[in-house]
């Protein structure tokens, strides 16, 4: 391979996997809070689709 | 905890139906990454790359990932969350004279699976063609020929039961997938076959990238042409690959992300998708151009020869590349395996947005959703599809519902919620009230207006072509039925669905407040 075609390589690489490992880390941190606050109750039902009578 | 009083049964006053759910953010992102990774990730983006500026792509590959794909994700995560319904649902609760909108989103949802579980069938047949190397030395005869036995354009009713049966058995599984439901069916099924895709695609590239000639093919693929920046078409070509590999605008995010929890992260699970199918189609880029790099060594001729793309590059290049590899069948099954997992996810993903649609609109159950509309699309998809007429047909459909579809979708969603609704600051304060990357004011103006404009364009440009050009040399009659007929059809079903009325009534949902901004999205009226 061509120098200039490794260096686009290692920065394609770097920057699209290296996004997914920084939102990965990004989501791990802030989810850790949502499952402590989430809670089975209100979210299992829908209160907007009641059977219209 | 739990409530204090007995919940009203079902047909009691007050009875509100169970609302499915992600078991949690995991289920949800890996179901989202399935739907976003499919078959444009393999067989479109090394192609678009490679024409379109090699490495130097790269950049404005980058930017229309954060200046239009992310926002978009970000958008329809935030209807579907906010409003927490099918895209017919949401855009009716968004405002009642949208409902059209989000029934067109559903229909394109039918086209596109009626015809994209055809080519999930052919990579499963493939997949056990590569063991015995079916094709011989003629992949291009035998894929048109003996397999597909294509006729000239037009409406056949001659089955191909080649194409037949194992089109079937795709159909028995999805549907079977769709009956258990999002949490038991969808979540299950994608967290069984991401990993499984993501390991044998893994195998698959290490195999490609150490076959003799595959740093020729890396060396075509990321050296970069700058000059290609300059040509407004690369730009284009990039916000197009974006767009349509991310899933983004015709109601699958929107539905997957009704299912989510209350307070689940939006904005950081959004970045996670778009950057994982980004990552996938780079993994891609690398395997493919490892192999076609051997294959223009074993053959002697120039990379530039070899360059294909979409059905031409799985269906005819890698049964070439995998006759001339040493241990070609397992390298075969890798990647027609692959193929066949990364549509079946996306294929699940398409078929939930129906599922929802209806099961809400008719009050019908998963199950009965799943059987219904799984058994109209399995003979719609085995009428028109599985016939010789099944490829030219395919490929004309697929074009104009994307090209005109999907991105007129996209189009209007932008310009409904943004220019007309006005309801953009609300949707980023719903983005903003729980965990997460902030969304900005820079977030409202790429969805509002540079969303729209760039898309637009691509839209007119499009239409243009398709109009003046007509599409891949197909006779005039034949496009004008199927590609404009089709985009017509849908329109009809988005305005007739819109006419029938709610089993479960939407309009007495009530979103959620927002701090600081009133339901409208107006500031400073909180009551």
């Amino acid at each position: 391979m061509t120098t200039t075609a490794l260096v686009f390589l290692i920065l394609a690489v770097a920057l699209v996997w290296g996004g997914l490992a920084a939102s990965i880390a990004l989501l791990r941190r802030d989810g850790a809070a949502v499952d402590d606050e989430a809670g089975p109750g209100p979210d299992a039902e829908d209160p907007g689709t009641a059977p219209r009578r | 905890m739990t409530a204090t009083h007995p919940a009203p049964g079902p047909g009691q006053p007050g009875h509100r139906p169970h609302r499915e759910q992600w078991s949690g953010q995991l289920g949800f992102v890996i179901a989202a990454i399935g739907s976003a990774v499919g078959l444009g990730n393999i067989w479109r983006f090394p192609g678009v790359a490679y024409e379109n500026g090699g490495g130097a792509f790269l950049i404005p590959y980058l930017i229309a990932l954060l200046t239009a794909g992310i926002p978009i994700l970000w958008l329809d995560y935030s209807i579907g969350h906010r409003f927490r319904g099918s895209a017919p649902m949401a855009f009716h609760r968004l405002r009642r004279g949208a409902e059209p909108l989000g029934w067109f989103q559903v229909a394109i949802s039918c086209a596109i699976t009626v015809y994209y579980a055809v080519v999930v069938a052919w990579a499963l047949s493939y997949t056990f063609f590569s063991v015995t190397l079916a094709w011989g030395d003629d992949p291009a005869g035998f894929l048109t020929g003996d397999y597909l036995q294509v006729a000239d354009p037009g409406i056949s009713t001659q089955v191909v039961p080649s194409v037949l049966w194992p089109l079937v058995g795709i159909w028995v599984v999805t549907i079977v997938i769709l009956a258990l439901g999002v949490q038991r069916g969808v979540e299950k099924a994608n967290l069984v076959f991401i990993p499984l895709l993501l390991v044998m695609f893994l195998a698959l590239v290490v195999r490609a990238v150490t076959l003799e000639g595959a740093l020729d093919g890396l060396n075509a693929f990321f050296t970069p042409d700058f000059a290609a920046l300059r040509d407004p078409a690369v730009w284009i070509a990039a916000y197009s690959q974006i767009f349509f590999s991310l899933s983004i605008a015709f109601g699958i995010m929107v539905t997957y992300s009704s299912y989510l929890r209350r307070r689940a992260n939006l904005t950081s699970t959004g970045l996670v998708v778009g950057f994982a199918n980004s990552s996938f189609e780079l993994l891609a880029g690398i395997g493919v151009f490892g192999a076609l790099g051997f294959m223009a060594a074993q053959s002697g001729v120039a990379i530039e020869d070899t360059t294909y793309s979409g059905v031409l590059l799985a269906f005819v290049a890698f049964p070439q590349i995998i006759s001339m590899m040493p241990g070609g069948p397992v390298f075969g099954v890798l990647f027609f395996g692959s193929l066949v997992l990364a549509g079946a996810t996306s294929l699940l993903s398409i078929l939930q947005v129906i599922s929802a649609a209806f099961q809400e609109k008719l009050g019908w159950s998963p199950r009965q959703a799943a059987i219904r509309i799984g058994t109209t699309a399995a003979v719609v998809s085995i009428a028109l599809f599985s016939t010789t007429t099944g490829l030219p047909l395919l490929d004309t459909v697929d074009k104009y519902v994307n090209e005109v579809g999907v991105v007129g979708s996209a189009v209007a969603m932008t310009l409904l919620v943004g220019l007309v609704l006005r309801r953009l600051r609300e949707l980023q304060g719903h983005l903003n009230d729980r965990p997460g990357f902030r969304a900005g004011t820079w977030w409202r103006v790429l969805v509002g207006v540079v969303a729209p404009v760039v898309l637009g364009y691509i839209l007119i440009t499009g239409m243009v072509s398709l109009v003046r050009t007509g599409y891949s040399g197909y006779p005039t009659w034949f496009t004008t039925t199927f590609g404009w007929g089709t985009i017509g059809l849908l329109l009809l079903v988005a305005v007739i669905m819109s006419l029938v009325s709610w089993r479960r009534a939407p309009g007495e949902f009530v979103p959620e407040e927002i701090p600081g901004l009133h339901r409208s999205g107006r500031r400073g009226e909180t009551r």
